[in-house]
């Protein structure tokens, strides 16, 4: 068990930094446009003057995907990062304080919970209006319940432990018990989500594109990109398959890293207690 | 027990329905102007006025809510913006061919988890596990729609051993199911894993073992049925992600279904029908939840005794 973790960890690593050191090179290195049209030169197969060759309307494949990989990655961080400073506080307070304003918060929050995120998100962003930027919205306003409920959960628990109870018996402010006792017992378990969520959302963002109602045309998302390739699928596949297979290594990075950071972190609590 | 998930019910559509009425009314994309589009009028300031009026938005938004809400207590879901139909008749018309894809999906899901699940456990830290392990993880790292797409392009393109979109035969049933069934599968396949391997270190599959019963009639009468309850937990939370992760494939293989219904209505923002979707869905949840409630009971008696159910 311990040693496949670590493996995880040793993948996820070596695949990641492999893929940032491709996306990297090929923003600081890379000389084509994503966005220029050159219709003279559609569906071109690989060269050495186009990677991955070039779409239906000439743009070269690779550029598009190194931009689709800062767009798609820095969403991804950007919209957990929103999520967890709306749901840590609100979660952290709920669960600490206690008492009504917890009751009513998680009643609230439940019956949204019930509910699909994917779906959840449909509906605002279909309220909004489809655009990535709404798309982003959405998500956040999905995905911070999840924490609040999770870190809530948390909370709780560590709330009974003795060391807390001491700290509250010899008066420290609310804040500097939270900060001092609280945040760094649950700080693991939320690291870990956090990994795997980035995967998740990387994927709800792509789903979302790829069925038109987040990233628009000319924008290199994955899933837009993917939308934009469907019809030449039959003639030429590498159309649909280099953004799918920027998709699936940039989620199992996460997944992979998420493995390994739980294991990580498991074994490192072990250590601690011997 | 009943009583709860009604109440759940009530609680849930009311925030949701409020919430998804507030941010329409202050949300600057204006309903009017895209009937007005669809119609192609040209957009005048009388005509504007005159279906606000005829759509009751000039209404303060309480109000609006409130014969919003007194309708659908009614079933009266209110009439697409585009369409001009019932919503309520959209929305049935689509259901079947979106349930019965999800029965489909479900099929392949149990087919794949349970196989996949056991064998992992039944050879932990061996290859078979490794091979399950890997699938459940590249399982949960792959676009879903892409995994569509990928099969089709296989299957339909290259064998053309199926159709590639389209309803109509059995066949057409076969690469949505899968993308679907497949999709879903690696949290089932992680679970019952996870869940075997305690199962099977503990006492009474030992004593099991003891009086001699033969390992396979221990797998599936002993440790197969204990691991059945997180599972069924597990199937309640996740029939939510299921029908959402049906509209996406619902568009890729041009499946007649809600999602696609939904999904057009976004692009249309067509209000009446996402509000009225929202609500359909959240119906269906609790249902499938009561349902899974009822299904504790005949698995686990302990929840009939009014006992929490050991998960």
């Amino acid at each position: 068990m311990k040693n496949k973790q670590n493996l995880s960890m040793l993948l996820g690593i070596v695949l990641t930094s492999i893929l940032a050191i491709i996306f990297l090179l090929g923003s600081f290195f890379g000389t084509q446009d994503p966005f220029y049209i050159n219709m003279a030169n559609r569906l071109s197969s690989s060269s050495a003057h186009h990677l991955l060759g070039t779409d239906h309307m000439g743009r070269d494949i690779f550029a598009r995907i190194v931009y689709g990989a800062k767009l798609t990655i820095g969403l991804g961080l950007l919209i957990i990062l929103l999520a967890m400073c709306i749901g840590l506080p609100i979660g952290l307070l709920s669960g600490y304080i206690g008492g009504k304003v917890d009751a009513f918060f998680m009643r609230v929050i439940d019956g949204i919970l019930a509910f699909p995120d994917f779906i959840l998100a449909i509906a605002i962003a279909g309220i909004l209006g489809p655009s990535l930027t709404n798309i982003v919205i959405a998500i956040v306003l999905v995905k911070w319940i999840v924490y609040a409920r999770v870190v809530r959960g948390l909370v709780l628990e560590e709330k009974q432990k003795e060391f807390v109870l001491a700290s509250r018996l010899s008066y420290s402010s609310t804040f500097h018990t939270i900060r001092l006792h609280i945040i760094p017992q649950i700080f693991s378990e939320i690291v870990v989500m956090a990994a795997i969520d980035i995967g998740k959302i990387i994927l709800l963002i792509s789903s979302f594109s790829y069925i038109g109602i987040g990233a628009q045309a000319p924008l290199p998302e994955w899933g837009a990109m993917l939308n934009e390739g469907r019809s030449f699928f039959q003639v030429h596949p590498s159309l649909m398959l280099y953004p799918g297979i920027a998709i699936l290594l940039t989620v199992l990075c996460c997944n992979l890293l998420g493995d390994g950071l739980k294991g990580y972190f498991k074994t490192g609590k072990r250590r601690n207690l011997l | 027990m009943i009583g709860s998930r009604l109440s759940q019910l009530f609680i849930m559509i009311f925030v949701l329905s409020f919430l998804t009425f507030l941010l329409m009314k202050i949300t600057p994309g204006d309903p009017i102007r895209s009937i007005l589009k669809v119609d192609d009028v040209s957009v005048t300031t009388e005509k504007e006025e005159q279906l606000k009026k005829e759509y009751g938005f000039d209404e303060p938004i309480l109000k609006q809510y409130g014969e919003w809400i007194i309708n659908v207590v009614q079933f009266d879901l209110g009439e697409s913006l585009i369409s001009k139909k019932p919503v309520s008749e959209l929305i049935l018309e689509r259901l079947p061919a979106t349930l019965a894809l999800a029965m489909g999906g479900l099929t392949v899901l149990f087919l794949i988890s349970i196989p996949l699940g056991v064998v992992s456990a039944l050879y932990e830290n061996r290859w078979p596990d490794y091979i399950s392990r890997w699938f459940a993880l590249v399982g949960a790292s792959i676009p879903s729609f892409w995994l569509g797409l990928l099969l089709m392009y296989f299957f339909s393109l290259k064998l053309q051993w199926l159709p590639m979109m389209g309803r109509g035969t059995f066949a057409h049933f076969v690469l949505p199911s899968f993308t679907l069934g497949i999709a879903m599968a690696p949290i089932y396949i992680t679970l019952l894993r996870e869940r075997l391997i305690t199962i099977l270190e503990s006492p009474y599959i030992e004593a099991a073992k003891a009086r001699g019963i033969s390992k396979r009639r221990i797998l599936f009468f002993h440790a197969l049925r204990g691991s059945l309850i997180p599972l069924i937990t597990m199937f309640g939370l996740s029939l939510g992600s299921l029908l959402g992760g049906l509209s996406v494939i619902e568009i890729l293989f041009s499946w007649p279904g809600m999602g696609e219904l939904i999904v057009q209505g976004v692009t249309q923002r067509d209000y009446p029908l996402i509000q009225g979707f929202i609500i359909v869905i959240g119906f269906l949840i609790v249902l499938t939840n009561l349902l899974v409630d009822l299904l504790y009971m005949v698995i686990n008696p302990q929840v009939q005794q009014g006992k929490e159910a050991r998960v």
